[in-house]
């Protein structure tokens, strides 16, 4: 289901916890398993359950609480903008307007070209620099201007590989 | 162990150390308002509900989740925590629908009778109430209004702790949280209606009773299931003399708080159509309605018939062992006085050699509730979670804390709790691995061998199970329902005993049925030469009575039953449903069923439960033991006058104390253990949870639930592949009879076995439920 590589990064989760703990390493792996398939489909919960050893609905219980495993299939690029109250303050929600507009797209919803989904976030702790942004969960934009989000836009628009 | 003492609302009392306020409060009886606590469950404290003012801490805390300190103070009542509670039931109520008036749970729901207490008389809610959408989750639990649900989460930990299997969880977070089935995935285990009961809200509420009544509208009166040997106890809820559901009646040492669903749904096939409500009778080929007087008349003239041309061992009765204890003893009572010893209830027995050689009625070996303390547990030949489903849940509970699970068994069924260790082996090889467990046991306490098993080879697993056993300071070993049907139960009952021997423990029966103690205490069984429930079938007799029995059911070999009943010439049943009797016997009798008859069942750990009826019987129907001892009067034997069930039990009971009855020991049986020969493929039969007794084969909605699947010939994958057939063929099995099937492959079955289910119709073609069997492709 899941292929060699991410197999072997998921025993090394495993692999920190006692043997008979192996759900101790079902954040690590879905975290996995989502940068492989890209999202969480049902069968891959399966999967990552029997792998653990976890009844399944256990495993759909930890994806649903987080919001940073994708439900759906996302774009290439998955845009969260933090909508909190310190990023609000200092104009999160204006740069998220700004988005939507440069985009053509609303929260929780993808480009047609199927490179851009937008997500609204909760706090990513990095208030004194809000507004924040965080591209394909891993790489944090922080001030984000409107300015500062064109660039963004336009960058991620080029880069062919598809990396953030 | 330290006592604390801790004063609430004023008054001291003492608890032990680790106890929490809730628990102190119960103790002083002293109601704490809560939602997600339960006393058999984990503490999970999200309901928040329960808030209290305690001495020193500056903000109200959950008393189900702090602990008790000694001088603690608490106040339950006081302006700090009402307030607190006051709060959280305002927050609990903003998203709960007000659908009160249309919801099933009206008039039962915690959360409206707590809202009486605690809630404002309007809310200061006025924005859009969350929504959330229904589920399906099978048959049986009915999870339509999931906008009801306060996510206490008792549902899910009673899944995760009691039943085993997390089926439901709570799945996103805050606002978005709802409890749901693993995508849409029906809920299955077989303790799921629990849920419904421990729902706090309508949220989860029970799909068959769903609209048919009020709360408010129904007469609660007790009752005792006969579905399996535990005996839950019920209440009955009752509305113009129509069982309308069944719920738990509490009792610690049976049943705890749970019925399985079986005992919860089975109520369904008393309003069945295929009820028999007037005695009727065969004449000239033709089936006529007639009146008790002369069905009753027409009955005992012709057991006398049968009598006087071929004396009284031409009749032989057969007795549904779910029967209650009166009817077993006016049968066996009517059968002797008319000459005849051809009595029993043992209808899926193959081997009586025990007959005579036992010191009592063969029962648990020791109170049910005493199946908590135990610490290594060897269960032989049992079905375990579906046979005994609350006996399961007993012994998961018990394998969370101390307890080793040990098992012999045929197939390697799931039984959602740790097992220690297993030997999975054709069921003709389990006297042999029985008996290299006794061995290797002997070995591991230092002590000689029987000589039965000294030449044994012992296998790896038995010694790990041995090893087991030896290291335990409080060990049972059980036999199940398989054992007890086995072709060589009786040496399995003696290896058993060394076993408990050996290991210092005890041994017992989990009982295959209802009554299956009660059956032993009112002697419906061969005392002298009279036939066993076999050997009557296999010497086919003349005349037989039938007492609740459905024949090419619930009897042993299905071919063989009903040959032996279509050569006699006269049967009577006594039934509470038509069936497939008219095509078998002569005279129908409708018998009440346990809810329409006052009776007693003696459950497995020898508890005598009587019960009345709580419906007046369906149309003509009677309870067995007046129609019994009716047709003893018009058949001249004496001793026949009782006039109150309550005088048949007494004179079943005897003098003597139940207890005084009971005794697992077995005498002069012999235990000969030899390698087999390889006779081909073996049949394993078990028989279904949802097909275990005339009332649970009709009660619909079971019927719909997975358990419910129309049996296959289930094989392992190696076998399959031997045999040239994949999942989902269907196939030709011959034994006695023949019958189609579809196959179905299970990993955990022995190699060289057949796992055909008996009890339903679609087997009922088949012989015997063990023994030597062919299967081809169709």
């Amino acid at each position: 289901m899941l292929n060699a590589d991410s197999l072997k990064k998921i025993d090394r989760e495993i692999a920190k916890y006692p043997a008979d703990q192996k759900q101790s390493a079902v954040m690590a792996a879905l975290v996995i398993a989502q940068d492989e398939k890209g999202w969480l489909a049902p069968e891959t919960m399966d999967f990552v359950a029997s792998y653990l050893g976890m009844p399944p609905v256990a495993v759909y219980e930890v994806a649903t609480f987080y919001n940073m495993y994708n439900m759906q299939p996302t774009g290439q690029f998955k845009l969260t903008i933090c909508t909190c109250l310190p990023c609000g303050l200092q104009g999160s929600l204006e740069a998220a307007d700004h988005l939507k507009s440069r985009l053509g797209i609303d929260f929780n919803e993808t480009t047609a070209d199927g490179r851009f989904t937008l997500k609204e976030g909760e706090c990513m702790g990095a208030c004194a620099m809000a507004p924040v942004v965080l591209v394909n969960n891993k790489r944090m934009c922080d001030q984000m201007s409107a300015d500062k989000l064109d660039a963004l836009v336009e960058e991620l628009r080029k880069s062919p590989s598809g990396k953030a | 162990m330290a006592m604390l003492t801790v004063e609430v609302d004023g008054k001291s009392v003492q608890v032990p150390n680790g106890a929490t306020v809730m628990e102190a409060a119960n103790k002083l009886g002293v109601f704490v308002p809560h939602f997600c606590y339960h006393k058999k469950l984990s503490i999970a404290a999200n309901c928040r509900m329960c808030l209290v003012q305690v001495e020193k801490a500056p903000k109200p805390m959950p008393a189900c989740a702090t602990p008790v300190t000694d001088g603690m103070k608490v106040w339950t009542h006081s302006e700090a925590a009402k307030k607190a509670q006051n709060g959280v039931m305002e927050f609990l109520l903003i998203n709960h629908p007000l659908d009160c008036p249309i919801c099933d749970q009206g008039g039962e729901c915690q959360l409206q009778d707590l809202a009486v207490g605690y809630g404002g008389s309007a809310s200061r809610y006025a924005e859009p109430k969350r929504v959330v959408f229904h589920k399906n989750m099978g048959p049986l639990i009915s999870a339509e209004e999931m906008s009801r649900c306060i996510h206490c989460t008792r549902c899910v930990r009673f899944g995760q702790e009691v039943a085993g299997v997390m089926e439901l969880g709570m799945v996103g977070r805050g606002e978005h949280s709802e409890i749901v089935s693993f995508v849409g995935k029906s809920v299955d285990s077989e303790l799921s209606g629990n849920m419904i009961d421990i729902c706090p809200v309508g949220a989860l509420t029970s799909k068959p009773f769903r609209y048919s009544a009020r709360t408010w509208e129904l007469s609660r009166r007790k009752s005792v299931s006969p579905h399996d040997s535990l005996g839950a106890n019920l209440i009955v809820q009752v509305k113009q003399n129509k069982v309308m559901r069944v719920v738990p009646r509490e009792n610690e040492e049976v049943n705890e708080c749970w019925i399985s669903d079986r005992d919860r749904f089975a109520y369904e096939g008393l309003n069945s159509e295929d009820r028999l409500t007037r005695p009727m009778l065969k004449d000239g080929g033709e089936w006529h309605e007639v009146g008790w007087e002369v069905a009753l008349e027409h009955v005992a003239s012709r057991l006398g018939a049968v009598r006087n041309a071929q004396g009284g061992e031409a009749i032989g009765a057969l007795v549904s062992p779910n029967a209650t204890l009166e009817e077993m003893y006016l049968t066996q009572k009517l059968l002797r006085g008319i000459g005849s010893d051809n009595v029993d209830f043992r209808l899926r027995q193959t081997d009586f050699a025990a007959d005579g050689r036992r010191k009592g009625a063969p029962w648990l070996g020791m109170p049910v509730a005493e199946l908590g303390s135990l610490d290594r547990v060897l269960v032989v030949g049992s079905f375990l979670r579906k046979d005994h489903p609350l006996l399961a849940a007993r012994l998961r509970m018990a394998a969370k804390r101390a307890l080793q699970l040990n098992v012999l068994h045929s197939s390697d069924d799931d039984l959602l709790m740790n097992v220690a260790n297993k030997a999975i082996v054709a069921p003709q090889l389990l006297p042999e691995m029985l008996g290299q467990v006794v061995k290797a046991l002997a070995e591991a306490k230092g002590t000689a061998a029987p000589a039965a098993v000294a030449g044994l080879q012992v296998a790896d697993e038995a010694r790990r199970i041995a090893a087991s056993l030896a290291s335990g300071k409080a060990v049972g070993v059980f036999l199940g329902n398989l054992a007890e049907q086995h072709p060589r139960a009786a040496e399995l009952q003696v290896l058993v005993q060394m076993l408990a021997e050996l290991s210092g423990g005890r041994f017992g029966f989990l009982g295959q049925a209802g009554n299956s103690v009660g059956g032993y205490i009112a002697g419906c069984l061969p005392q002298g030469k009279g036939l066993n429930a076999a050997d009557m079938l296999r010497a086919p007799r003349k005349a037989y009575v039938l007492v609740g029995v459905e024949p090419e059911l619930d009897c042993n070999d299905p071919v063989q039953t009903l040959s032996a009943l279509r050569s006699a010439e006269f049967v009577v049943a006594l039934s509470s449903y038509r069936g497939q009797l008219a095509e078998h016997v002569d005279v129908m009798l409708p018998l009440a069923p346990f809810t329409e008859t006052s009776g007693t069942f003696i459950n497995c750990e020898g508890r005598s439960q009587s019960f009345n009826g709580v419906v007046r019987p369906l149309g003509d129907t009677r309870p067995g033991w007046k129609v019994l001892r009716v047709l003893g009067n018009l058949l001249g034997v004496e001793g026949f006058e009782y006039d109150q069930s309550e005088a048949v039990r007494d004179a079943a009971c005897g003098t003597a104390s139940v207890a005084s009855k009971l005794g697992n020991g077995i005498e002069g049986v012999s235990v000969g253990l030899k390698p087999v020969a390889d006779s081909g493929l073996q049949r394993l039969a078990d028989v279904p949870v949802y097909f275990s007794d005339p009332v649970v084969r009709r009660a619909e909605s079971l019927q719909q639930s997975r358990d419910a699947k129309v049996p296959a010939a289930r094989l392992s994958p190696v076998l399959a592949q031997r045999l040239g057939v994949a999942a989902g063929d269907r196939v030709k099995v011959r034994q006695g009879g023949e019958a189609v099937l579809e196959v179905m492959l299970e990993a955990g079955l022995p190699d060289g076995v057949v796992r055909i289910a008996a009890g339903h119709p679609a087997t009922a073609g088949l012989g015997a439920m063990s023994g030597t069997i062919s299967v081809e492709k169709a």
